[in-house]
Formats: C-alpha cells, sequence, structure tokens
C-alpha cells in the first residue's frame, strides 16, 4: 500500500525531481535534482491478449472504473477503514520555510558517514543563469574531500542530504536520519562473544588469501545482457515481433516526454549530449567496452521503487 | 523486541562457512499515505488497463515484451524469462577482499545485520579477522530470484552486509560532462576553503531530526480531530548571487565577527 502512493509520487527517472537551491554561507547556487541511478529489468512492457501495451490504472474499489490523477487523493488511516484526507496545499503549507533550500552548514570528510546512511543518488545540476558558483563549490569540495550536510523538503517528506563532488559534478545523497538507523541491541543479535584465536588465525588465512583490488566486473549483475542476447536473438529470428500504434507506446510511457536519462542530464549539464556509456572510469575496463549503449527505450522508464 | 530475520544464508570465506541470518539496518518512518477514491474515500486498487479497449486485464494474461523499436516490441514467454533469473541459493560467497574505503557511497544501497545462525563459533572469528585486517569482503548472492553484490564489513562489533548497485544501474559522473566556464580565480577558490573549513565539523547525524514528519502527524491529528488546519500559501524564491566573489567575503566576515563576538 505504501507503494502504491509512491508509484503516483515518483516522476519517471530522467525528469528533475526537485529544484531549488544549494547555499553555503551567503552563496546560493540554484540547482535541480535528478536521479543517479536506474534499475536494471526496466525496458520490460506489458502486452495484453489483444496486443495492445498494458498500462497499470488505479481504479474504484467498487466498480472498477479507471480513476484520473483528479479522482485520487491521499489519506492517511487514523484507524481501520478511516481516513484522514490531506491535500497537497495542505502538505506545502506545513514545509519548513526553506524547504526549497540545501542549505549546507556543516562540512564533514566523505568518507566519515557510515554506509548504513545512505539511501539514494541524485546528480545536480546548475539551474541558474551562470555556473560559477557551482563549479567553485565543486572544486573546493572534492579537492578538500568534503561533504556538505543538510536537510530538504522534497515531495512532502523531509530528507537528511549530503552533498558530494564527484569530477567537478555534484550528487546529493539521501541519508536515513539517525532514528530510522538500527543498533545491533534493536534486532536482538546476541553478546558479542570472544572467539578463539586458532578459529581468528583461519579466517585470517582465508582473508589474506582472497585479499586482491576492487574489480567493478564482480559488481555486474548480466541479468541485463542476458535479456537483451535473447531479445537479440528472437530479433534476428523474427520471432514473437509486435508492432502497437505510436499513440498507445507514447500513451504508456507517460506523454512521451521523458528521453534517455544521460542525455538529459549531459544537456542539463551544459555538455553534448550523453555519448560515454556510464561506468566508464568507475567500472574499468568493464561494461562500457563490452556492452553496448542502453537502447533508447530501455532507459526510458526508471523506476526508482525498487528496493531489497 | 527483537526483529525477525528475513532470510537465511551461508557466508563462504575460501573453505570456511559461517550460517547467518539476515536483518534489516535500517527503519522507514516516513508517514505513510494511501491513495483513495475522491468521491467515497476508499482506497483505490491498481488494475492493469488495455490502452487499446480500457479494459481490465488479468496478470495471467499479460506477456512481457522488450522495446527494439518506436512502436516494435519482442514478445517473452515467461519462461524464456525464468530461464534468464539467477538460480537460487542459500550462499553468500565472499568473491575477494578489498581495503577498507575502496568502496564509497556511490554503491551503497541498503544496509543489513547479519546475525549468527546457531553458533556464534565462526561468527565472531570472522568478525575479529576482518577487523584485524582491516578489509571488507565483496559479497554475491541471489535472494528471492534476484542477483545481489554486497560489501561485508563490520559495524560495532556484528557482520553487515550492505547491497551495492549493480555496475548496470549507477550512471557513473564521469559520463557525464561537468559544466565549464572561465577558469575560477585563485582567491574564489581560496575564499571557499576558508568557508567550507570554518563550517567543518564531526559527522553527527543525531543534530538532524524529520521536523516535517511531526509537522505532518499534527496536521493529520488536527484534521481528525475536525478543526480546520491553517493553510499559509508561503512560496520562498531564493535569488542566485550575482557575485560569488562578494558574497564569498561577506561570509567570511560575517563568520569571523560571530567568532569574536563569542570569544
Amino acid at each position: 500500500m505504501a507503494e502504491e502512493a509512491e508509484e503516483l509520487e515518483q516522476p519517471s527517472g530522467s525528469r528533475s525531481f526537485w529544484t531549488g537551491s544549494i547555499t553555503f554561507g551567503l552563496v546560493t547556487v540554484p540547482v535541480a535534482l535528478y536521479p543517479a541511478t536506474r534499475s536494471h529489468g526496466i525496458g520490460l512492457k506489458m502486452i495484453g491478449p489483444d496486443e495492445a501495451p498494458v498500462q497499470r490504472r488505479y481504479v474504484c474499489p467498487k466498480d472498477e472504473k479507471v480513476l484520473d490523477a483528479d479522482d485520487i487523493v491521499r489519506g492517511y488511516e487514523v484507524e481501520k477503514g478511516k481516513f484522514i484526507v490531506v491535500t497537497d496545499d495542505e502538505l506545502e503549507a506545513i514545509e519548513p520555510r526553506k524547504s526549497r533550500e540545501i542549505d549546507l552548514k556543516v562540512f564533514v570528510d566523505a568518507d566519515q558517514i557510515d554506509p548504513i546512511y545512505f539511501e539514494r543518488a541524485y546528480f545536480l545540476v546548475p539551474g541558474g543563469g551562470t555556473n560559477k558558483a557551482y563549479r567553485l563549490l565543486a572544486e573546493v569540495m572534492e579537492k578538500k574531500k568534503q561533504a556538505g550536510i543538510a536537510t530538504f523538503v522534497m515531495r512532502a517528506k523531509e530528507y537528511l542530504v549530503a552533498i558530494l563532488a564527484e569530477d567537478g559534478i555534484l550528487r546529493a545523497e539521501t541519508l536515513r536520519f539517525a532514528d530510522e538507523i538500527r543498533k545491533p541491541e534493536d534486532v536482538g543479535l546476541p553478546k558479542i562473544a570472544k572467539p578463539a584465536p586458532a578459529d581468528v588465525k583461519k579466517f585470517e588465512t582465508q582473508i589474506a588469501k582472497h585479499a586482491k583490488k576492487v574489480n567493478f566486473h564482480d559488481f555486474l549483475d548480466g541479468y541485463t545482457e542476458r535479456l537483451e542476447k535473447l531479445v537479440a536473438a528472437k530479433e534476428r529470428k523474427k520471432e514473437d515481433i509486435v508492432n502497437v500504434p505510436e499513440e498507445a507506446a507514447e500513451a504508456e510511457e507517460g506523454g512521451g516526454e521523458v528521453v534517455d536519462l544521460l542525455e538529459v542530464l549531459s544537456r542539463s549539464l551544459g555538455g553534448k549530449t550523453g555519448g560515454r556509456r556510464p561506468g566508464g572510469r568507475t567500472v574499468g575496463a568493464s561494461p562500457a567496452k563490452t556492452r553496448r549503449p542502453p537502447r533508447k527505450a530501455a532507459a526510458r522508464k526508471t523506476k526508482t521503487k525498487k528496493r531489497a | 523486541m527483537a526483529a525477525r530475520a528475513m532470510w537465511k544464508g551461508v557466508v563462504h570465506v575460501g573453505t570456511l562457512t559461517v550460517p547467518v541470518k539476515l536483518y534489516s539496518a535500517v527503519q522507514d518512518h516516513s508517514v505513510r499515505f494511501r491513495l483513495l477514491h475522491k468521491t467515497d474515500k476508499q482506497p483505490v486498487k491498481q488494475q492493469l488497463v488495455s490502452s487499446d479497449s480500457r479494459e481490465v486485464i488479468e496478470y495471467s494474461e499479460v506477456r512481457k515484451a522488450f522495446p527494439i523499436a518506436r512502436g516494435r516490441l519482442v514478445l517473452l514467454e515467461k519462461e524464456e524469462l525464468e530461464e534468464l533469473e539467477p538460480e537460487d541459493s542459500r550462499d553468500i560467497e565472499i568473491t575477494r577482499f578489498v581495503n577498507i574505503g575502496d568502496i564509497d557511497h556511490r554503491w551503497y544501497e541498503r544496509a543489513y545485520y547479519l546475525g549468527p545462525d546457531n553458533s556464534t563459533k565462526q561468527y565472531f572469528a570472522v568478525v575479529a579477522a576482518l577487523e584485524k585486517k582491516k578489509k571488507e569482503g565483496i559479497a554475491r548472492w541471489v535472494m528471492r530470484d534476484k542477483s545481489y553484490v554486497g560489501s561485508l564489513r563490520v559495524e560495532d562489533g556484528y557482520l553487515m552486509l550492505v547491497t551495492l548497485r549493480h555496475a548496470e544501474e549507477i550512471i557513473a559522473a564521469d559520463a557525464l560532462q561537468a559544466p565549464e566556464g572561465r577558469a575560477l580565480q585563485k582567491r574564489e577558490i581560496e575564499m571557499a576553503e576558508q568557508l567550507i573549513e570554518a563550517l567543518h565539523a564531526e559527522f553527527d547525524p543525531t543534530q538532524f531530526r524529520d521536523d516535517y514528519r511531526d509537522r505532518v502527524m499534527e496536521l493529520i491529528e488536527t484534521k481528525a480531530a475536525g478543526k480546520k488546519p491553517k493553510v499559509v500559501k508561503f512560496r520562498p524564491k531564493l535569488k542566485e548571487t550575482d557575485n560569488v566573489t562578494d558574497a564569498l567575503a561577506a561570509s567570511l566576515a560575517g563568520m569571523k565577527k560571530k567568532a569574536g563576538s563569542r570569544g
């Protein structure tokens, strides 16, 4: 049920989620936020028995009539079956005065933030007339290995956020609030026991034996590649191919205004359109070279709610 | 109250094994809304609908397809897709051990505690060994038909497994073009550095609270009590800084003054 709400909330991947400003000291930088990840398997569409694309739609629980966005309101269940309706205006009205601002009042060593806090990654692109303050902040933060910490409100939820710089680009990583982190005792883990030195030694030997440099080949899922291979094989054999009217394909994608995430980002950052494949240097010599760039269609619909 | 384990598995470290249980290390506290039909205030249902006839379609009738061009797709049978899925297993294989810090924030996804399954003998031995060697393990496993990659590390004396994003899911910053412009001046860089240094602190997440969540709950309570909430439209408009150098100088001057008046 929570996911239902989320689905309506989350725009498709490559539209900006939030626009506002970053402030440090008295310097204000207008920015827009874009997701920095996309889930795998996103390319798959649903086709009905009539060979027309299938859409997910909200329907009235009683007569199953398809509802438009205007027919739907947001409610909080105060007791079983009893809902209090809350409007967008009401939620907006209680936003902190500075909700359009990520005010970096604290800078910390970037490696000091424990991995347990990280939630979701976004890129920040300059949204104003000039990009000087953006470049200045990115350069200094990257050089000093600093992360700026702040809170801000996006889509009726407050986030703790770390702003980091990488290759001249600012990114925002939303973090969990401290009260969302469980302690080992909350989970009910047993008391720490002292291990036998001989057992520790055995593990140390195995760790030493398998100690290596990071290889981002290990990080490949392989599913996308297997899927693309299967599709290419069927395409060659002209097997199971369906054609759908353009309008239907567009309706299914929510208006057809959504384009490749990489392209949008590149354009917003003021560079050329997305030529290079994600994972260039970071992924070393791996997928960038062995795999062709994602098909536009595959990158079009980035669902963001995938969680383990 | 002890949390329930989400999954059980066996960590393989070379030839050694550690049976473990998996627990979520995070707990989402945001306010959960449901979508309601405006007229009768009942939760809406999600259904699959044909884009052609607008008729409701049962999930069993739906076939998956991969778009190869605009309006052109390849249909994939259920069996074909199942074959692509990784094989189910209980094994968490540690493929290698790397130095702590080699994996960074770009990869982190979600954290889980691993607790010992029955015996604690091997469990605390691997914890001690990881701490002593200052390493983290790169783990691969399959859980509920999905393959995962993770970092096996020590947190507060216990094993933690942080799922990492797959390489395919990441858009690396160097795949993008950084904003360009006239070279930054040395003085500007120095001032920005000073400003960041002045604002430097230890990372302390307990300093930050989700106040908005409290306000949302207050709003709901007000409405539940039949009272009308105050709705004030407020859209702050922040102005982009025109003169960055002046703004930096003013920020630094302001901070010195504050520090001076305190001391």
